[in-house]
């Protein structure tokens, strides 16, 4: 029992509560600015601010509070490709939408 | 006991990865629509309660908090903690959905329901309907996330207070608290882009 616990203590990574907590007001600071900056005018770059702070605020909770950067290579390797493939489906559909006009706004909507 | 736990998280993550996928898909669909009509998509926005959704984020980044505290204090063998912030993390859930149910009783007092009682003032009345049509699905799967997690989170609770849980054994808390963190970042997603567009020329 007591070589199991051992091992255990190896193989877990405890995160310092201080690590915690200063990731969690990170957020908070971060949810006020994102409101913040949408209440100013910043034309196109207002939607890159908001995602960019979004972003920022995923990545904090995946690598402290999800352990990602305390994990495994391969947990992190199965991580980015989750994202990765999220990111291949955005770019190539907006892509397409965005240049080829597929949508045809319907008659009697405008 | 070191690969196994290393095999249940790979596991809990290949889980999450189809459901960043699936909320992938939503999130695509709010993209192509929300660049074919920008204009219809900001006057829908504005619709929307702004106060009550940033309460609703910071409820969720603080039930992120606790259900890492559980997790820390899992590792450390502390039961009686682990216990009081699984409850926390369970009534921060509670709150976050009673302040869901206030929003959508609103939509539904506002007629801003998709169907035949939806009313919108200006040009973009039928645009609109398709913005809260993206509204409520993609709020309402991650509500019923939410709930789902909330159910799931009882089992722990019962299981530490029968004291069938020890420092060893604990990976199901663990894998519970990914997937609690998974629907908090789905809502710091969902809130800057269903609540916070082209907020500057409303205020």
């Amino acid at each position: 029992m007591s070589d199991s616990t051992n091992g255990h203590e190896h193989a877990q990574h405890i995160v310092p509560l201080k690590v915690y907590f200063a990731i969690f007001f990170a957020l908070l600071a971060l949810t006020g600015i994102t409101v913040g900056v949408a209440f100013v005018d910043l034309g196109p770059l207002n939607l890159a601010v908001a995602l960019g702070i979004a972003i920022t605020k995923a990545v904090l909770v995946i690598l402290y509070f999800m352990h990602v950067r305390y994990g495994d290579h391969i947990v992190k390797v199965f991580v980015s490709a989750g994202f990765l493939f999220l990111l291949i489906m955005l770019a190539i559909t907006m892509s397409d939408y965005m240049t080829r006009g597929w949508i045809v706004t319907p008659r009697g909507w405008q | 006991m070191n690969q196994q736990k290393e095999s249940t998280t790979l596991g809990m993550w290949l889980f999450l990865v189809t459901e960043i996928m699936f909320f992938g898909g939503l999130f695509t669909g709010y993209g192509i629509y929300r660049f074919q009509y920008p204009q219809a998509w900001a006057e829908a926005s504005h619709h929307l309660d702004v106060t009550l959704g940033a309460i609703n984020t910071v409820v969720l980044i603080l039930s992120s908090l606790t259900m890492a505290l559980a997790v820390h204090f899992a590792q450390l063998g502390k039961k009686q903690l682990l216990v009081i912030f699984l409850i926390a993390t369970l009534v921060l859930g509670l709150v976050f959905l009673g302040i869901k149910t206030k929003e959508y009783s609103d939509k539904v007092e506002h007629h801003l329901v998709p169907g035949h009682d939806f009313q919108f003032e200006g040009p973009w009345s039928r645009q609109a309907t398709l913005y809260y049509c993206f509204y409520f699905a993609m709020t309402g799967m991650h509500a019923l996330h939410m709930i789902i997690g909330m159910v799931i989170i009882c089992v722990p609770v019962r299981w530490a207070m029968r004291d069938r849980f020890s420092a060893e054994y604990h990976s199901h808390i663990e894998l519970f608290g990914l997937y609690w963190h998974f629907v908090d970042i789905v809502w710091i997603f969902l809130f800057p882009l269903l609540y916070l567009i082209g907020r500057h020329g409303h205020s």
